[in-house]
């Protein structure tokens, strides 16, 4: 479990603090999405999660390890993966399995386990057949894939995506969103996915919303994305299905709140008496 | 322009100097280049070059791979040998107005320019036959003795594989920013002043750009428990084969007998 218990967090030389008296707990396992629009801070929580930044108040602990202790760092950021939007700046060598190899390298294991888990990490993101090649010549969604391969390698037990999707086209997005899915259900990593299009947040287990430096609001999708007014004053846009369900409701139809496309269709199959 | 130029590159193969490890390589390469340097006299030269013509040869790498990396460098060789042959002071066997070729120049410039072919060749069997991981996992390990004495042998190895990762990057980057500037009227057409000018429109934001990758790149390598090269492993470990210490020894008796003996 991460335990976030009254964090704040200021630049040092910027008056204003980033983030403000941030209470939340990340379980084992769960699939968490953490929505918020540029400039609410979402960066630099995730940086807290893993020991990059130590909150300026209030304390991160993971399982049992403080941020705050420099010995409990490399054990902390062994448990906790963070990865970031732009593969291209985070994959560090010239050849695939080298960059996956990476982190258990710095971990000191054995050749042998290395290449276990460089195979095994591979296979898991689907990009093993590109073990050979340069990651220059790959997609942005494929480099994402291997950047993510890299930071399994390293056996996370919590995983902090920051905005993982968004310099990725639409492919690419489905790409990695698959993944983490797939992640999540099949080898039980806790994923944590922030991100700005609030689509991604559907297949969460919780989501929450940060906004100017504060959480304002912490539920399940279905509660906190067909809350289409306040999304809007946190900089956000509901789900298209939640906004085209708002527009059939105000033209009398009476429909409860859903996420899925395809309940969507049978409801209208059924206003529609077919 | 990178196609044009092959010297550095590598040249995939499976040949017998390909299998080679990279710190045998090393070795063979650094220790032929002293040989080199070091011979006098024409047995010295027959020696060394078909010393060094066995491997070429079984790198298996096409002669005219090893040409189009060799013919950008003539110029030098050219010029470092007219200089010998015009400036070296000895017996003059030909003068014509300022002009003077004395004998010792002309062995001088024959000596010189059969150095510095050897010198360009050998430095290309080294880098077509290994790739560059290769090449830098052998300088770190080769240079690991020498940390002691403050040579930073994991940190010239790291910025060696970035620096590799990040050129065709650099390079795709160059071509966006070239695109974009046009896009919005940039001429760049005209001569080589102008030429200069257009080209600090393109470094200034690669610069900027290189900075912020930099920025992210080192905290990404953090998140990964990146903490300097104490207590890092390899996936690829070197090892060496009974071949590679052949090679080694039969390299060392070469060298060693060419500069003894003083040919």
């Amino acid at each position: 479990m991460i335990k976030v218990q009254g964090v704040g967090f200021s630049y040092p030389g910027l008056e204003s603090p980033v983030l403000q008296d941030i209470n939340l707990e990340i379980r084992p396992g769960e699939f968490l999405a953490l929505l918020g629009r540029n400039g609410s801070g979402k960066s630099t929580l995730t940086k807290l999660l893993n020991g990059l930044l130590i909150p300026s108040t209030g304390e991160v602990v993971v399982d049992g390890l403080n941020t705050r202790d420099d010995k409990n760092l490399s054990r902390i950021r062994q448990r906790v993966g963070l990865l970031f939007s732009n593969p291209d700046n985070q994959l560090v060598a010239g050849i695939v399995e080298e960059d996956v190899a990476f982190g258990p390298e710095n971990l000191g294991l054995s050749a042998n386990e290395i290449r276990d888990r460089v195979s095994w990490a591979l296979s898991v993101v689907g990009m093993l057949d590109y073990r050979k090649h340069p990651p220059h010549l790959l997609s942005g969604g494929q480099k994402q894939r291997v950047a993510i391969a890299g930071i399994l390698a390293l056996k996370p037990r919590y995983m902090v995506l920051d905005e993982p999707t968004s310099m990725l086209d639409p492919q690419g997005r489905d790409e990695v969103l698959r993944t983490l899915i797939d992640l999540n259900r099949e080898q039980g990593t806790t994923i944590v996915l922030v991100t700005h299009f609030v689509e991604e947040a559907t297949t969460a287990d919780r989501v929450m919303v940060l906004d100017q430096g504060k959480l304002v609001m912490t539920g399940s999708p279905l509660e906190v994305l067909t809350r289409t007014g306040d999304l809007h004053t946190w900089g956000l846009q509901a789900p298209e299905i939640v906004l085209l369900c708002q527009e059939l409701r105000t033209l009398g139809h009476n429909l409860p709140p859903v996420l899925e496309g395809e309940q969507v269709v049978k409801m209208i199959r059924t206003l529609m008496g077919g | 322009m990178m196609n044009s130029f092959t010297f550095g590159q590598y040249i995939p193969g499976e040949s017998y100097v390909h299998s080679l490890d990279p710190r045998t390589k090393l070795y063979l390469v650094v220790a032929a280049m002293v040989a080199v340097l070091g011979v006098n006299t024409l047995w010295g030269v027959v020696i060394t070059a078909l010393f060094i013509a066995i491997f070429i040869l079984a790198a298996r790498v096409p002669a005219r791979v090893f040409w189009s990396g060799t013919r950008p460098l003539l110029i030098v060789v050219v010029i470092t040998a007219l200089f010998q042959i015009f400036f070296v002071p000895g017996e003059v066997i030909y003068r014509w107005w300022l002009v003077t070729v004395t004998d010792a120049g002309l062995k001088m410039g024959a000596l010189m320019t059969y150095r510095l072919l050897m010198v360009i060749l050998l430095a290309q069997l080294l880098t077509f036959t290994t790739s560059p991981l290769q090449l830098t996992d052998g300088l770190e390990r080769v240079l690991r003795p020498f940390s002691k004495v403050g040579i930073p042998a994991h940190e010239l190895a790291m910025i060696m594989t970035i620096a590799l990762r990040f050129i065709p990057v650099f390079f795709e980057e160059g071509h966006k920013i070239t695109r974009a500037q046009v896009s919005r009227g940039a001429d760049f057409r005209g001569g080589w002043l102008k030429s200069a000018q257009n080209l600090v429109s393109i470094i200034v934001p690669l610069f900027v750009r290189a900075f912020h990758r930099a920025d992210e790149l080192a905290l990404a390598m953090e998140a990964r428990c990146y903490t300097g090269g104490e207590g890092r492993t390899r996936l690829h470990v070197m090892v060496m084969s009974p071949a590679d210490y052949c090679v080694m020894a039969v390299t060392t008796g070469v060298v060693l007998f060419v500069i003894l003996s003083g040919l």
